[in-house]
């Protein structure tokens, strides 16, 4: 460890500043591998720039002062309307969705919606979906993709809800179709991880073009607590098992599987919401500028290959 | 798992002779229990005599995490099964249809899926895409493999979107759910079948009971995700059990051999 890791942290953060401001763009392509490394190596750190354990990370992740998807859509569009309903069953409040204006373009916006107290996380299901939430937000797809608009997802989600009726209306084929469909979605999608990126219950608002995560958001294939109760019988490992499961913006981002990590500012989002906002803006509105020049041929085929070669394997 | 000569069955009781059961396939002759089987006497049991090539046998698993104890339970795996990964995936006829065949291996640390399953469902549907054939997958699965972590979440992904092109050359898909399909793998490639079938008494659902029950904090009433609880609930074609299983298959591959009127079809060709 350095001996000064505030000194270290605030010179790394100013010469990615440096390169992005005073590189110009056709030469800074060649940089990015450094600009990635060096993006590398401060995330993960708290504002003293010492380095945070995953747990720490997660318990940031789920902060209960941390800013929910609406509360972010308030700061970040204009003319937003809320819609509802997936017009089989009933309209899931975990997951909230709706249209408006971002930097002036239509879009469709789909997030998991957690509450702010008890009493609104009942209602909400403490962000967890049930098979009626992930049919409204493909209904909401489907008719962005008629409307040509492009599609912004927020995942915040402890996982899919685990319950009888969740089952009974079929939580799996819910999920399953989600994935199917978006693959091949006519429209740009791009997702950003803000808290909790807990499995199946993400995945299935995010299998997207571009996603990006939050400094202090997580994304597992698992809660570590549920990991640590199958492997090793008890729940009070989660610390070893937050380790373990590399849920880290910064390590998805060294395996490939986000395309950025959104910088939080100071002790994390919970504490600045707006600038936390306005860096979420900054990272989607280039992204969308991106997406938007593609021809849709070219958008699918890249979002088909981009989950194509997401693996590890051995091949004799 | 029967390595012995005689079994007990879970469900009744009952101890049976293991020779006899192998003709019944594997069925208990009281109460109808259904035994999990290996993927090789699967593709016995299905394909027609000698018909099965195998696809991918290589494959094997890496270790992307460095997660604890991760590496020895594949070399366990593979020195008690005698393959190299959770599912066996080839070309084979069954009532002389060629048939690309994905047959998940229930020894092999509970047919988890992690990249090598992915990946190995993925070209097998990507064969068949590119083969125009029919595919057919024989599901059991305890879901995602956690120590992959999130390489094994995004193996839901790649299969789904595999699965969604070969559609769109309106190609038929048919998954056989047998016990127990859970969590990842039925919210992705299982439940994404054309014609879907559950395997008689079979285990299948996302969420596992014990989380339900811990979430919930309720008693699970009686036949809580079994494969008849799904067929009254709207999320099955059919429960068939194990001995009409290939004749069954076989019907349903005979009837998709012939396009009446394909001009119809060609709205969801892309």
């Amino acid at each position: 460890m350095p001996d000064n890791p505030k000194k270290e942290l605030l010179e790394i953060r100013q010469s990615i500043k440096d390169i992005k401001r005073k590189i110009p763009p056709r030469e800074a392509k060649s940089l990015d591998p450094i600009i990635r490394e060096l993006e590398e190596r401060i995330t993960g750190l708290g504002a003293d720039g010492t380095p945070r354990a995953a747990i720490d990370i997660v318990k940031l992740a789920r902060h209960p002062k941390r800013p929910t998807t609406l509360e972010y859509w308030q700061i970040l569009l204009h003319d937003f309307i809320e819609l509802h309903g997936d017009r089989r069953f009933a309209d899931d409040q975990a997951i909230v969705a709706g249209i408006g204006l971002f930097n002036g373009i239509p879009v469709t916006v789909i997030g998991h919606q957690k509450g702010r107290n008890v009493k609104e996380n009942i209602k909400r299901h403490f962000g967890m979906a049930h098979p009626e939430g992930y049919r409204k937000a493909l209904r909401l797809m489907e008719q962005a993709e008629r409307f040509g608009r492009p599609i912004i997802t927020f995942i915040d989600t402890p996982g899919a809800y685990p319950g009888i009726g969740a089952e009974e209306r079929g939580q799996a084929e819910a999920i399953a179709t989600n994935l199917y469909h978006m693959s091949n979605l006519r429209v740009p999608i791009i997702s950003v991880v803000t808290g909790e990126g807990g499995s199946g219950g993400a995945l299935g608002i995010g299998v997207t073009d571009r996603i990006y995560m939050l400094a202090n958001a997580i994304y597992s294939v698992i809660s570590p607590e549920g990991c640590a109760s199958i492997l090793w019988k008890d729940a009070g490992k989660s610390g070893a098992a937050a380790e373990a499961l590399k849920l880290t913006a910064a390590d998805l981002f060294k395996y490939g599987i986000i395309d950025g990590i959104i910088d939080e500012p100071g002790a994390g989002a919970h504490e600045h919401p707006e600038e936390t906002a306005a860096l979420i803006k900054k990272t989607l509105s280039a992204a969308l500028d991106d997406l938007l020049n593609l021809n849709v041929e070219a958008l699918l085929s890249r979002r088909y290959r981009k989950y194509r070669q997401l693996g590890v394997i051995i091949e004799a | 798992m029967l390595s012995r000569l005689f079994v007990t069955c879970s469900q009744c009781h009952t101890t049976h002779f293991i020779s006899f059961l192998k003709h019944s396939h594997y069925v208990c002759s009281k109460c109808g229990y259904h035994f999990r089987i290996d993927a090789p006497n699967r593709i016995k049991k299905l394909c027609d005599r000698g018909s099965f090539f195998e696809l991918d046998q290589g494959l094997k698993s890496a270790d992307p995490l460095n997660f604890p104890g991760y590496q020895q339970k594949i070399d366990d795996a593979m020195i008690a099964t005698g393959i190299n990964e959770a599912v066996i995936t080839g070309v084979a006829t069954i009532n002389d249809i060629r048939t690309a065949l994905a047959i998940l291996e229930p020894r092999f640390i509970m047919a988890s899926m992690g990249s090598v399953v992915g990946e190995k469902i993925t070209r097998l549907v990507e064969y068949a895409t590119d083969h125009m054939l029919p595919a057919v997958m024989i599901i059991s699965s305890g879901g995602a493999r956690m120590q992959e972590g999130i390489f094994s979440l995004m193996q839901m992904a790649k299969t789904a979107a595999a699965i969604k092109r070969f559609h769109e050359r309106q190609l038929l898909l048919v998954t056989v759910l047998a016990d127990p399909t859970t969590g990842g793998v039925t919210a992705s490639f299982a439940m994404l079948g054309d014609i879907i079938i559950g395997e008689t008494k079979a285990l299948i659902g996302f969420a596992g009971p014990r989380v339900i029950q811990q979430t919930i904090g309720q008693v699970l009433p009686p036949g809580f995700q079994t494969a008849e609880f799904l067929l009254e609930h709207g999320m099955l074609d059919m429960v068939v059990s194990r001995k009409n299983l290939k004749a069954i298959l076989g019907s349903i591959l005979r009837t998709h051999q012939q396009r009446p009127y394909a001009q119809g079809g060609e709205r969801h060709a892309r």
